[in-house]
């Protein structure tokens, strides 16, 4: 792939200052790990030189983890412990799950997100998931060659709240610090747009394994601007194979396969369905466990037929995605077309009659989310190069709220807000001498509370007794830059405060996570200390050089003193790196932390100035507008 | 207003300030940079989009456009009103999306007059009374503008 001629050869940064990052795309169907080496965005294969993953997860009776093409023949020998397409789970109750009766899995309907009992005890979709990204990290380790600093993880952007929070608890619990979850289309925008220095609005229709997004870029002077996204959580190629099983089951007069039959007339849909996308027609011969001869040839207008209702599904997020941004669909200047899925012939069709134009398939739609990925983790590091400069502005995809009176939805952060966004909306009590308030906070785009997601519920207590109406209870929304909230709850008369991470009612607590990560799957105790003592010299090291480097372009911003305040806790950091305390350390740079914050806004303001230096408001008038 | 320059201007803060810049520096830098993005990302927003900016105008003029309380209408206006929302139940109702996304363009076509409407009153006249009429129609239409994407979210869902 001709990618990014980011730098001048001679002008990367020194090798020992290189922060080893990798970008991770965690997909329905495949996973796979990027890295920037020699400013070349590259995808990092496994010994046998493959880039795909298989998302598959095989919980042996012997105790092992099987995990990709090892755990793919258990599809068939063994279902209900060989997990696939555990993405569909992520974040998700029960109920949220379609197709759970073709499914061979021994599901529990626990509180939240829903678990899987397997030949060694039950699994969250968080921890099966946390058993791929274990394997992608010792990939990207043992082909880097040290300990990562971090990592990109991708989600599609229609994930929900619950959802990215389950991502990176599994990043968590396979050891891997999360710089930043991306969404996919927006890796996908990365890596097309700097490859090809792409300017103007572009869209990315990416059709993955279990998941459809859609998103609308623009791209200007190397800054990649989210105007809208929208798409299907529950929508992917596993569908198309959904289609194409039931066809078979139709046409072959199946009534009751068992789990095993069913799996394998699933992968022989799948194969089909690719085999498709290059011939006119695809046959399957197989016997079943009743002895039954199954022999079809499926052509590919009978595919196409089958399935052209998936097809136009994709397209209303693809209409609301437009409209949210004010455009049609000839304002677009190209579609990026991203996933595996969109191979299909008949979705390029779909996509190139919507659009009037032929979409961009020239880059390979399975690696492209990872390489931008991998980019954005470069930069994240502290890698970006000299004259490398782009910025990413991203958005939330469906709006934050409120439970009202009546279980209607009062609407905080509307879908499309560009993160990070902060917005605080004031309530009051309706009872005299009320002293608590219930908070229930919502994720979705229709009225009534019972059709969205239900993110958290908190409460604020200890509110001085009032008459009715006369408290002011101001609740505030804050969205960071991986799309994730927080929200916190104050009475602004006395000051009382209630805050929440919004740990959802469909994710992990911490303790569970505690819990998980000590029960240890693969390291022993004293693996465990030396992990943690490894981390946080790195997380030491990661802080001294931060604020050496802010010394050595700023220290004009302090005095004498306060500079020789800062230079004695890196001192004391120094000295404690050195000890195997790993605790000792950890409080050496939290001291550090807390020493420099002064420092920090007097950068930041300082940065702010400059930006703004020759503006000014006055000069702001109203006329021609954007719209 | 020059929304080149504005949006250059945002470009170049959010460039200064964005967490993506400060990702691998301490805490304290991250989070000041969460505060000082989502602070630009708000001005920006307030003031890409016209009526926030109409309103953020009065609101600095010290004009208070009584959103809530007035809902004085010139009765034409509140005619056309009382038309277009039946066109919209009556499209809601027969789950026509064609004729919603028709009355969404169209209702786009007349928040784009007011727009310069507003314009004429806020930049040439400076009147802040008449801009205040003027805005609250908008948002008028604004609110329909919504429900029409509602009713179009539902019948899609």
């Amino acid at each position: 792939m001709a990618l990014l001629q980011i730098s001048e050869p001679g002008e990367s940064t020194a090798p020992h200052q290189h922060r080893l990052a990798v970008g991770i795309d965690l997909g329905t169907t495949n996973s796979l790990v990027a890295t920037v080496r020699n400013s070349m965005p590259v995808v990092l294969n496994d010994l046998e030189g493959r880039a795909l993953l298989p998302s598959i997860v095989y919980y042996k009776p012997d105790g092992g983890v099987d995990v990709g093409y090892d755990a793919q023949p258990a599809q068939a020998s063994d279902p209900r412990n060989c997990i696939v397409s555990v993405k569909r789970f992520m974040g998700r109750g029960l109920r949220d799950v379609t197709h759970v009766e073709t499914m061979p899995y021994d599901f529990v309907d626990s509180e939240g997100m829903v678990r899987l009992r397997t030949v060694q005890g039950v699994r969250s979709p968080v921890e099966v998931s946390a058993e791929i990204l274990r394997v992608l990290r010792d990939r990207a380790e043992a082909s880097l060659g040290g300990e990562l600093t971090g990592a990109v993880i991708t989600v599609p952007a229609y994930f929900d709240d619950a959802q990215r929070q389950a991502t990176k608890d599994a990043a968590r619990l396979a050891g891997i610090n999360v710089f930043r979850l991306l969404n996919e289309p927006t890796a996908a925008a990365i890596a097309y747009g700097l490859d090809n220095a792409a300017e103007g609005v572009y869209a990315v229709y990416d059709l993955g394994g279990g998941t459809f997004d859609f998103s609308v870029l623009k791209l200007s002077r190397g800054v990649f601007e989210v105007l809208a996204t929208s798409g299907d959580a529950a929508l992917g190629g596993d569908d198309f194979d959904q289609r194409a099983y039931c066809w078979m089951l139709d046409t072959a007069n199946i009534r009751f396969p068992s789990a095993k039959d069913s799996r394998r007339m699933l992968l022989k849909a799948r194969e089909m369905k690719e085999h498709l996308t290059g011939h006119d027609e695809a046959r399957v011969v197989m016997t079943l466990s009743t002895e039954q001869v199954v022999d079809l040839t499926l052509s590919r207008d009978t595919f196409a037929d089958t399935t052209k209702h998936l097809v136009a599904k994709t397209l209303a997020p693809v209409r609301k995605a437009l409209r949210d941004a004010g455009l049609q669909p000839e304002d677009v200047k190209g579609v990026v077309m991203v996933g595996g899925a969109t191979r299909m012939p008949h979705v390029q069709r779909a996509v190139g009659e919507f659009f009037g134009q032929t979409p961009l398939t020239n880059l390979d739609p399975d690696k492209v989310v990872a390489i931008g990925a991998a980019i954005q983790a470069n930069a994240l590091a502290g890698n970006r190069m000299a004259d490398e400069d782009w910025l990413l502005l991203d958005v939330i995809p469906l709006s934050l709220g409120l439970e009202t009176m009546g279980g209607l939805v009062e609407k905080v952060i509307p879908r499309n807000s560009t993160i990070p966004i902060a917005r605080a909306q004031e309530f009051t009590t309706f009872k005299d001498g009320q002293t608590a308030m219930a908070f229930h906070v919502v994720q979705g785009e229709r009225e009534l509370v019972s059709d969205c997601r239900s993110l958290a519920r908190f409460e604020l207590r200890g509110i001085p007794p009032m008459v009715a109406g006369a408290a002011r209870i101001r609740v505030t929304f804050q969205v960071d830059a991986d799309g994730l909230l927080s929200v916190s709850a104050r009475e602004m008369t006395s000051g009382v405060e209630a805050q929440v991470q919004v740990k959802p009612s469909y994710g992990l607590s911490d303790d569970e996570i505690a819990n998980m990560l000590q029960s240890g799957f693969d390291f022993a105790n004293a693996d465990m200390q030396a992990r943690a003592l490894s981390e946080q010299r790195v997380e030491a090291q990661r802080g001294l050089e931060a604020v050496q480097a802010a010394l050595d372009v700023d220290s004009a911003l302090l005095n004498a003193e306060e500079r020789a305040a800062i230079e004695q806790t890196m001192q004391n950091v120094r000295a404690k790196m050195a000890g195997e305390d790993h605790r000792a350390i950890k409080e050496a740079v939290e001291q550090l932390n807390r020493d420099t914050t002064e420092f920090a806004a007097r950068r930041m303001d300082q940065s702010v100035r400059r930006a703004l230096a020759g503006q000014r408001v006055d000069t702001i008038t109203f006329s021609k507008s954007a719209t | 207003m020059d929304t080149e320059t504005l949006e250059r201007n945002y470009r170049e803060i959010q460039s200064a300030v964005h967490p993506d810049r400060f990702a691998h520096l301490s805490d304290q830098e991250r989070r000041l940079s969460m505060q000082w993005a989502t602070r630009v990302n708000e001005a920006y927003r307030t003031l890409r989009a016209p009526l926030l900016r109409a309103a953020y105008w009065l609101q600095l003029n010290g004009i208070d456009a009584g959103m809530e309380n007035n809902t004085a209408m010139p009765a034409e206006f509140l005619m056309e009103q009382m038309e277009w929302r039946e066109a919209v139940e009556e499209a809601r109702a027969s789950r026509d999306m064609d004729e919603l996304d028709g009355l969404h363009r169209r209702l786009r076509q007349s928040l784009n007059a007011i727009h310069a409407e507003l314009a004429e009153c806020i930049d040439v006249q400076q009147d802040g009374e008449a801009a205040a009429g003027v805005l609250r129609r908008a948002l008028f239409l604004d609110k329909l503008r919504q429900e029409i994407d509602d009713a179009l979210i539902e019948l899609e869902s």
